[in-house]
């Protein structure tokens, strides 16, 4: 018995006293670090995307916290988590306008013509290195999905017509698909647009026509449309200005060849046309 | 046993890692930078002697006047595990340089069975107090010249042609080998 009560108060006493010094050695020793830098890695969504520019949300809210970043630095986290860290650091945002990536390309297997066979990697940017697909279309969308599989947040895949589509629910303007693409088809907008001109060839309609049939010929049509001067022309593409567009589809429903798009479920925007 | 032959011993004829085979799991995990290899000997080093010190004053003041022998790995760890705690929290806040080169090597170092090894070593070979200090010091020192070894050899390795099956731990572990067969030289020495 005498070597039980021996053993416990030796190796009790050892541990409190163990535990009484590093107690101690912690309030001594305690280095302050910012506390917000703690709460702002909270509220950020954590995935270490690294779409903010930094090596990680631990080292973006060190920065915010240091006044290097912006609180709405942090596009996946959108508007939400913008207010959230502004909240904690103490500054008014009103955070981004949350975006998605929006293809602008409509050329699927269906639509694009072939002008042979590619049976090399699969993989986008190896394809266009090489012989820029099997697509005519030296614009368009290759097919070969590497967006896809550029997307973290599995908010993309490749449709049965070979094109890839957005899941926008779970799309958080990454932007690591617009990257991927080695054709620039991708970009992101404004998630409330629901006009999207999906063409980016620059060839005359001629050449367009030969290639693809939905493809932008330059007809102009939509831009004599446009009640707000939101379409304008460019190197035979039609371009849209998602500053000025209201989503009035009045240049959907001209357009010879469907190449501008409207997007189900997307309301009316008030805007002041200003050109 | 004099003192230079202590640390002599401790650090070439019986190497803590190369003859004894204690500390393997740094001595392979933080060997693929000279640089990293030196802070993690270092800090071993300091951790040794700083713990082997700790632990002959329990051994000697409490465990051995109660007799409480039995009780040696458990004591040893308890006071180990805090002695590394201090030392990182100290480290933390009077050199954050050294802290951050350290990195997660300080921490690991509290399950290096080198050190628990070193304190059981002392207490069996019956060193006093000096002599403790002095093969803790040979015991970290001669980790540290392993790891130096290994790493700077491993580094000069990346630019040689090794076959594709031993790429990585598997010609590290080759090399560890040999080196440990060159220090087997030492036998006999003290």
């Amino acid at each position: 018995m005498n070597t039980i009560f021996v053993s416990l108060i030796s190796m009790g006493s050892i541990a409190a006293l163990s535990a009484f010094g590093l107690s101690v050695a912690s309030k001594k020793f305690a280095v302050e670090t910012d506390p917000r830098i703690d709460e702002i890695e909270d509220v950020l969504p954590g995935v270490n995307c690294g779409a903010c520019g930094y090596a990680g949300c631990r080292s973006f809210a060190e920065n915010v916290a240091g006044g290097e970043a912006p609180a709405n630095g942090c596009p996946v986290g959108g508007a939400e988590v913008a207010k959230l860290v502004a909240a904690i650091i103490g500054v008014e945002s009103d955070g981004p306008r949350r975006q998605v990536a929006q293809v602008l390309c409509k050329g699927g297997l269906e639509e694009a013509k072939q002008k042979g066979t590619y049976d090399g990697p699969r993989d986008c940017r190896i394809a266009n290195a090489t012989q820029g697909g099997d697509k005519v279309c030296s614009f368009g969308c290759l097919g070969y999905g590497s967006c896809v599989d550029a997307c973290p947040f599995d908010a993309m895949y490749m449709d049965d017509n070979g094109l890839p589509v957005v899941i926008e629910d779970k799309c958080t303007a990454c932007g690591k698909c617009v990257e991927a693409c080695p054709r620039d088809i991708i970009t992101l907008v404004d998630v409330e647009q629901g006009v999207h001109i999906r063409c980016r060839s620059l060839l005359t309609g001629r050449f367009v026509r030969q290639a693809c049939s939905v493809g932008c010929i330059a007809c102009q049509r939509c831009v004599k449309t446009c009640p707000t001067g939101a379409i304008y022309m460019e190197d035979n593409l039609a371009r849209i200005n998602y500053d000025l567009c209201t989503n009035c589809q009045e240049c959907v429903a001209v357009c010879p060849m469907n190449t501008i798009e409207w997007q189900e479920g997307k309301g009316l925007l008030e805007k002041e046309a200003t050109g | 046993m004099s003192l230079f032959v202590i640390l002599l011993s401790a650090l070439l004829v019986n190497n803590f890692v190369l003859v004894r085979f204690l500390g393997i799991c740094p001595f392979m995990g933080v060997s693929k930078q000279v640089e990293s290899a030196v802070g993690m000997g270092l800090a071993t080093t300091f951790v040794m002697v700083v713990a082997s010190a700790a632990t002959w004053l329990i051994q000697t003041f409490i465990l051995q006047p109660f007799g409480l022998p039995f009780l040696q790995n458990m004591a040893f760890i308890l006071v180990i595990a805090a002695m590394v705690q201090l030392v990182e929290m100290f480290l933390h806040k009077t050199s954050p340089g050294l802290y951050r080169a350290m990195g997660i090597f300080l921490p690991l170092i509290t399950t290096n069975c080198a050190i628990l090894g070193l304190a059981i070593m002392a207490v069996q070979d019956a060193y006093t107090f000096i002599q403790t200090v002095v093969f803790a010091l040979g015991g970290g020192l001669g980790f540290t010249l392993a790891l130096i070894l290994l790493a700077g050899i491993r580094e000069d390795l990346r630019f040689s042609d090794i076959p594709e099956p031993l790429q990585g731990a598997g010609i590290a572990f080759i090399v560890a080998g040999l080196l440990s067969l060159a220090f087997s030289g030492f036998a006999g020495l003290v």
